[in-house]
């Protein structure tokens, strides 16, 4: 049966070639270091779960250790007028390769349900976007008459790019691991709790949205006041004692914290880089134009899990 | 009370600007010792959390796909598509902007724009020029409100589009936070509640469009 574990040796291959590639990349001055990052990650992948709890920890340390002590990145990006000739010659059908991902994985989400025997139906998207990547890695160097070696080197590029921030996700969420085993959440949940009426489900609705939208401002991801909120309120709460959807209380939920997101100076590349790269002189002149979408819209988001989560 | 600790320490680090990923660590360190863990078994607690998550940080497998057609002109082409719909005015042309972008990132095209890809060259040069044969004469306070604009109306799309697509990190994020309490939900549940908010942001966000073409258009007469 075709598992999540066939799409990590997929995902440690993956990490494996952008090392490898970035190992003999002249043009970054950390190639070894920046190296080093992606193969710890492919490690991970490949072998995560023989390696213990405490060796995941060491691991860890190791990703950070490389983080803080800065990656590099390359250069060897293809140059413009190459990519507007080819934009002309290539046309629509550039489109068409890029959505046979998303297509993929939406089908393949469908189908697998009704193949039990072999594919694993908790994992299904993530299985159908993996095989999704393959067909489009197949057509599209089809296609292209590119080399293999293509993908691979210009998303070793792309990657560098992200740097770090590509496990910043992970990340959060196993501190947000870290928080539940504290007991973080029952902390949080216990000062949020005073301020909620006794009984009421509309102040605790009012007190999980609003929740999302302030820690993420502190925070500056959304990711992060997730986990908190969603363990203080979202889980004892609203889906525990008021028996509220968990899929709508949670999807709404975080896209109450977005809203946040769209206030605050912590989310740097939404919020600051914008103003910079648009040389306004209002540092905060982008987020001055979010309040009067992302004020409105909290409100909405705190409304239409009161009305759609409890029926 | 001592376990807020940490949320003191992520605040203080990211205010400091370390680097993040060091200040999360240290934010576990904090936490688990003032939960009264030694630190082997905060290290442990946090490795086996990262080993669970992994499944968070395999959307990075699409990158290939992505650089492969940016290397063959998608970027190129994906600008003279939203080129061509030059609209009479900003309002118009951001609006359709916004729909193009949530549209493109619910369907996980999230890097084909963004503040350097397409803002920068394309969105805001196009919602200025359009902003000024409005108004006849644009004031600096005006035209860097029109820039702002743009760049706002990306983060708009981006946010509440991509929750729609099921392979997000955001939504892998909540299906396993869910898995912890034993609540077992597919990604696809999650992501068809992202498209009522996803409508109420397209249409929040476009009246703030259509009042800035009114005051705009008003600006131009005596």
């Amino acid at each position: 049966m075709i598992t999540l574990h066939w799409v990590y040796a997929l995902a440690g291959a993956i990490f494996a070639a952008f090392a490898l590639l970035g190992v003999a990349d002249k043009s970054n001055t950390r190639a070894r270091r920046t190296a080093a990052f992606w193969a710890l990650l492919a490690l991970s992948m490949w072998a995560g779960d023989a390696l213990g709890d405490l060796g995941n920890g060491v691991l860890v340390l190791g990703l950070v250790g490389l983080a803080a002590s800065g990656l590099g990145r390359g250069s060897g990006a293809v140059a413009d007028a190459v990519r507007q000739e080819r934009a002309g010659r290539f046309g629509n059908g550039l489109f068409a390769v890029a959505l046979v991902i998303p297509v993929t994985a939406l089908v393949g989400t469908l189908l697998f349900k009704e193949m039990p025997g072999w594919v694993d139906g908790k994992q299904a998207t993530l299985i159908a976007l993996a095989l999704g990547v393959l067909i489009a890695l197949v057509v599209g160097c089809l296609w292209l008459r590119a080399s293999p070696v293509v993908p691979l080197q210009q998303g070793r590029r792309l990657m560098d790019q992200v740097g770090w921030a590509a496990i910043l996700p992970q990340m959060l969420a196993s501190l947000g691991a870290v928080f539940a085993l504290a007991g973080v959440g029952d902390a949080v949940g216990g000062l949020v709790s005073q301020a909620i009426p006794q009984g009421s489900l509309l102040g605790a609705v009012i007190a999980y949205g609003l929740g999302m939208a302030l820690f993420t401002i502190v925070m500056g991801n959304a990711f992060a006041a997730f986990p908190v909120m969603t363990a203080a309120i979202g889980v004892p709460l609203l889906i525990r004692t008021y028996h509220g959807d968990p899929a709508i209380v949670c999807a709404i939920g975080m896209l109450a914290g977005f809203c946040g997101t769209l206030l605050t100076p912590m989310a740097a590349n939404f919020n600051l880089v914008p103003a910079a790269l648009l040389e306004l002189k209002d540092k905060h002149g982008v987020i001055r134009q979010q309040v009067g979408t992302a004020l409105p819209l909290l409100a909405v988001n705190i409304a239409l899990i009161y009305w759609l989560a409890f029926p | 009370m001592w376990v807020l600790l940490g949320i003191a320490v992520i605040v203080a680090g990211f205010v400091l600007r370390f680097n993040p990923l060091l200040v999360i660590l240290a934010s576990a360190v904090v936490t688990g010792i003032a939960a009264g863990l030694d630190p082997l078994a905060i290290l442990a607690a946090f490795g086996k959390a990262f080993n669970e998550a992994r499944y968070v940080s395999i959307i990075w497998i699409v990158l290939p796909v992505v650089a492969l057609l940016e290397a063959h002109g998608l970027q190129e082409r994906a600008r003279g598509l939203i080129g061509r719909m030059r609209g009479a005015t900003v309002g118009r042309f951001l609006t359709g902007y916004l729909l193009v972008r949530q549209g493109l990132a619910a369907v996980g095209l999230t890097s084909v724009a963004g503040h350097a890809q397409t803002v920068r060259p394309l969105v805001a040069p196009i919602a200025e020029a359009a902003a000024e044969r409005q108004a006849g004469d644009l004031d600096d306070t005006e035209r860097e409100k029109v820039k702002a604009m743009a760049a706002a109306t990306d983060n708009v799309g981006l946010f509440f589009g991509e929750d729609i697509f099921l392979a997000i990190g955001s939504i892998l994020l909540i299906k396993g936070l869910l898995e912890q309490y034993g609540i077992n939900l597919e990604p696809l549940q999650l992501s068809v509640w992202a498209i009522p908010t996803a409508i109420a942001a397209f249409l929040i966000h476009g009246f703030r469009l259509w009042r800035l073409d009114r005051r705009l258009n008003r600006a131009d007469r005596p």
